[in-house]
């Protein structure tokens, strides 16, 4: 489904990585790996379509991405190392709009019980922990099973045990019902054993 | 822009800030240059104009910093919508709540500067079509200096002389329509002004943010 060949990318006139291909087939799970300040982040990035890489390509079914444009951003879920959530807003209007802004039709039911899975409280996100503002920005997964591509930056920062093992589960689910997953991480994780490792 | 209408009534204290710099300032003029009913008259449509002006940019740099700052702005460039739109409505909300007050406070205003009640028409109407455009011209420049340290300056820098033409129509306005002339070729062409920066500028602001979210 995604291709990337010969992937090059320089921040702040420094070559971070240079001549990466990679490729993405329904079922895939990918781990980023490398050190802070590889390029991780970058690099999904540059596959998410956010980053114009220096050099190479990213392809989706075929097609450059820069010319799919919105037909891409509908087939992918990108959660960076920002929750994205707003903090004047509470977690479900938050996740409600997020999904709104994805193209995503949600019912106010499932939007909550999403939430409730994740023992997000009720409150405005000012006043929720980091843990539980990351969460709430996961939750977003468990109502993106239709979407295809999934690209997680540091998906499991700041979280506790329980949550970490619930969206180990639900990357696990998507990898199994076909979709992709590409993630990054520098610490080990529950879904090591499984993942192709590209260490930059 | 439901969201961003939502957030805005979540924090009516940037609402008000803007609303009331652009009173003070307004104030300030007969305070500086003594109460001359006569001068004031003349004066006030440009300095009506100009607090509006600088209303409009104090608000202009929150537009997107805040969505950059959290996160939110990626997933609006990763949006199903096309982004022209989706700035097109942020544009939208954000006139809806720092540049209507401002139309609808500022015949108050003209009372104290004691311009004649026949006139509140038409300056009411030309901030109402130029606000809009301040609004939208100022997106850009707001979308161009995200994320830049000392960004606030540039963007006076940037956006201010843009915003002559507005100026030189709204304030031509309503000394025209003082003179007792006709006002409505000023009118429609800050009509047209507003229609050309609502078709166009939401996609220049949505290429800039492109690039400054790079």
């Amino acid at each position: 489904m995604l291709e990337a060949k010969d992937l090059e990318c320089e921040r702040g006139g420094r070559k971070l990585f240079g001549g990466l291909s990679l490729a993405l087939g329904p079922g895939a799970l990918l781990r980023v790996a490398g050190a802070n300040g590889s390029g991780k982040t970058s690099l999904l990035r540059i596959l998410c379509g956010l980053l114009a890489p220096s050099a190479g390509e990213v392809r989706w079914k075929g097609e450059r991405i820069a010319s799919l444009r919105e037909e891409f951003s509908r087939e992918l879920v990108y959660l960076g190392h920002a929750a994205a959530v707003k903090d004047d807003l509470t977690p479900a209007e938050n996740l409600d709009i997020a999904c709104r802004l994805a193209g995503l039709a949600v019912e106010r039911q499932a939007v909550e019980k999403a939430l409730e899975n994740f023992s997000v409280p009720a409150r405005p996100v000012r006043k929720l922990s980091q843990g539980q503002r990351r969460r709430a920005a996961l939750a977003r997964l468990s109502l993106s099973a239709a979407v295809p591509l999934w690209l997680l930056d540091e998906p499991l920062a700041a979280l506790d045990a329980s949550a970490a093992a619930q969206v180990e589960a639900l990357v696990r689910e998507h990898v199994t019902r076909g979709g992709a997953v590409a993630y990054t991480t520098h610490q080990a994780t529950g879904l090591d054993g499984a993942a192709r490792v590209i260490e930059l | 822009m439901r969201r961003e209408l939502l957030l805005a009534l979540r924090r009516p204290s940037d609402v008000a800030t803007a609303l009331l710099f652009f009173v003070i300032v307004a104030s300030l003029f007969p305070l500086g240059i003594g109460a001359e009913p006569e001068r004031l008259r003349s004066i006030a449509p440009g300095v009506i104009w100009v607090a509006a002006l600088l209303s409009a940019m104090l608000s202009l740099g929150r537009l997107f910093a805040a969505d950059h700052a959290d996160g939110t702005l990626e997933q609006m460039l990763l949006g199903a919508a096309p982004l022209g739109l989706i700035v097109a409505a942020k544009t939208a909300a954000h006139w809806l709540v720092s540049g209507l007050p401002l139309v609808l406070i500022a015949p108050l205003i003209a009372v104290q500067y004691d311009v004649a009640a026949r006139l509140y028409g038409v300056l009411a109407v030309s901030l109402l079509l130029g606000t809009p455009v301040l609004s939208f011209i100022g997106a850009i420049g707001a979308a161009l200096t995200l994320g830049l340290r000392g960004g606030g300056v540039l963007l006076s820098l940037l956006v201010l002389p843009l915003y002559v033409p507005v100026l030189i129509l709204g304030a031509g306005a309503v000394a025209m329509a003082d003179a007792g002339l006709a006002a409505g070729g000023q009118l429609e062409l800050l009509g047209a002004l507003l229609i050309m920066a609502a078709a166009f500028t939401p996609w220049a602001t949505a290429a800039a943010l492109r690039i400054s979210s790079e």
